[in-house]
């Protein structure tokens, strides 16, 4: 359904028809997202992370999740794992820096929660976050919106 | 076009990561306009094609089904594809038999009328310029299809020896057929379906053969041939006719038989074992590396006469140097270039195609191997962003093939 949406506003965009992207790929509120499509939900100083709805929409089936060992570092902007799908690789960077304090193990056996629940069942990593700071170089909901369909558009 | 597909897949994704993005969305824009389009092409995008650069053309890479359903279905009941951007060729002349028999591997006199197969064109050094599925059909008619991305160079390669061959008096010409669209039809559907459209009784054309016939109203050529590892037809259409027939497959089929794209076109022919030029075999191995001894005609093993024909008859006697096999694994995928070790870990040669299977949901792959390291069982470690996995050794095809034979 979500991917239905995404090709008709993609095809809308190709015609220069301006369309609401309410309701295409879901970007939640409360959440935090970096430019190479990674989300990041705070509670205190721990962040658990994920690929959005728009990045696993474009990679398609995922067919396996590589992951940081609980202890490792990670920092802003790099890359800590991939996910592979039928079609591709892709690299998962951290919108933070910090220690992975877990990693959500289902993904070991259900990789495809990262395609059916993106945001809830689909988290991959948490990190306990040396600089909350980080935080304010991350875009809001509303300029990720814009950014994805900005994105599409160049297609 | 080395790694075509996977890097294509890659080009999509990694651009999600990517920190140049101005310098990839530029050279995107760059591509797209000199991009060609099928006569299927407004189809495409009707149908929610996702439309991505491939060799030099604009071709759907997936519509709304995934990847996985695509190739799920193609083989429950059955997909149609734009194969258009291949190049359809005819080669006509009461000589046009001994000439294309000094660019390929195959024994074309020996093929009956209205059959074919699949051969290798080879270079001096036995290596392969490209695959084809060519067909006899008559004693001066060869009707042949070549991959889009080896167009110029295969052409250029037919002219400058043709130019030669009519120079010494041979009879020999050659038409490039522009004027029509290729569409695949696939799957256990494909007959059924198709037998609704045409008079002719299909169930007496078998795998590897050919004829023309009247399709929906359109001279059509009709190989039972494909690239899926199913029974299935090619079907050459007149290209002003091309989207009145795919509409009427998809109609007949009432809907089972889906629209199916590049994505999985390559997920069906990995798991077929099939190879891809430019992947699993390259201007540097020759057809009896990539497993293609068969394709060697008997009479070809006596006479030679085609181009490298002294190294491939050799590599036939003493066995080549390194052979494509099959693999199953554990950890990510494999793909293109990742590395096989020994369980030594010494290298012991390199990944050419690998995924995820749709079908068996497990991990498939085919590479090169050294000669002694290529039965099925032997053990070897398959080395992805630096660690090494489990592989095994295994037989291709991975999902049993279904070609319509003569039982």
């Amino acid at each position: 359904m979500a991917s239905r949406l995404l090709l008709a506003s993609r095809a809308a965009s190709y015609l220069r028809i301006s369309v609401s992207h309410r309701g295409f790929a879901t970007v939640l509120k409360d959440l935090k997202y970096l430019d190479s499509h990674e989300w990041v939900k705070v509670d205190g100083n721990s962040a658990t992370v994920g690929i959005t709805d728009h990045a696993q929409d474009h990679l398609g089936d995922v067919v396996y999740v590589e992951m940081p060992e609980v202890g490792a570092s990670v920092t802003q902007g790099q890359s800590f794992g991939a996910v592979e799908s039928v079609k591709a690789t892709s690299d998962v960077n951290s919108p933070v820096s910090g220690k992975v304090v877990e990693i959500n193990e289902k993904l070991e056996s259900s990789p495809a929660l990262v395609n059916s629940s993106p945001y809830e069942n689909g988290w991959m990593i948490k990190v306990e976050m040396s600089d909350s700071g980080e935080l304010n170089k991350l875009m809001g909901s509303d300029q990720y919106s814009k950014f994805c369909e900005e994105e599409d558009s160049k297609h | 076009m080395r790694g075509s597909l996977w890097q294509l897949g890659q080009s999509i994704t990694r651009r999600l990561a990517s920190g140049d993005k101005k310098a990839v969305a530029h050279r995107y824009f760059a591509t797209e306009a000199e991009l060609k389009k099928t006569a299927l092409y407004d189809f495409h995008v009707a149908n929610g094609g996702k439309m991505v650069p491939f060799a030099g053309w604009s071709m759907p890479i997936q519509y709304k089904d995934s990847i996985m359903d695509s190739t799920l279905n193609c083989r429950e009941n059955g997909s149609l594809f734009d194969v258009s951007h291949m190049c359809g060729l005819s080669l006509k002349g009461k000589d046009a038999i001994p000439f294309l028999e000094k660019l390929v591997i195959a024994d074309v006199a020996g093929l009956a009328p209205g059959t074919g197969t699949l051969t290798v064109f080879t270079n001096e050094k036995g290596g392969a310029i490209d695959d084809s599925v060519i067909t006899k059909v008559k004693d001066d008619h060869i009707y042949l299809v070549v991959n889009a991305g080896c167009r110029d160079k295969d052409l250029a390669h037919i002219e400058a020896h043709m130019k030669a061959f009519k120079a010494k008096g041979g009879d020999v010409s050659w038409h490039i057929h522009d004027e029509r669209s290729l569409l695949a039809l696939q799957g256990p559907l494909a007959a059924p379906v198709l037998q609704h459209l045409t008079k002719e009784d299909l169930s007496k054309l078998y795998f590897g053969e050919f004829c023309m016939l009247d399709i929906h109203g359109s001279h059509c050529f009709l190989t039972r041939t494909g690239y899926t590892g199913e029974d299935g037809f090619e079907i050459s259409v007149p290209s002003e006719k091309a989207l009145d027939l795919a509409k009427a497959i998809l109609e007949k089929s009432e809907g089972k038989i889906r629209l199916t794209g590049l994505g999985a076109r390559d997920s069906l022919r990995l798991e077929a074992g099939l190879c891809l030029y430019g992947n699993d075999m390259e201007q540097h191995t020759t057809p009896i590396e990539a497993g293609l001894t068969w394709a060697v005609g008997k009479r070809r093993r006596a006479e030679g006469g085609f181009l490298g024909a002294e190294v491939i008859l050799k590599q036939i006697q003493e066995g080549p140097p390194i052979r494509r096999v099959g693999f199953f694994s554990t950890g990510p995928p494999p793909r293109s270039h990742s590395e096989i070790q020994d369980e030594q870990g010494n290298n012991i040669g390199e990944v050419t195609s690998g995924g995820f299977s749709p079908c068996l949901k497990k991990n498939i792959a085919m590479g090169y191997v050294k000669s002694g390291l290529h039965k099925a069982g032997t053990n070897v470690k398959i080395v992805i962003r630096g660690k090494p996995n489990e592989g095994v050794v295994t037989k291709m095809p991975f999902v049993p093939t279904k070609y319509y034979k003569p039982s």
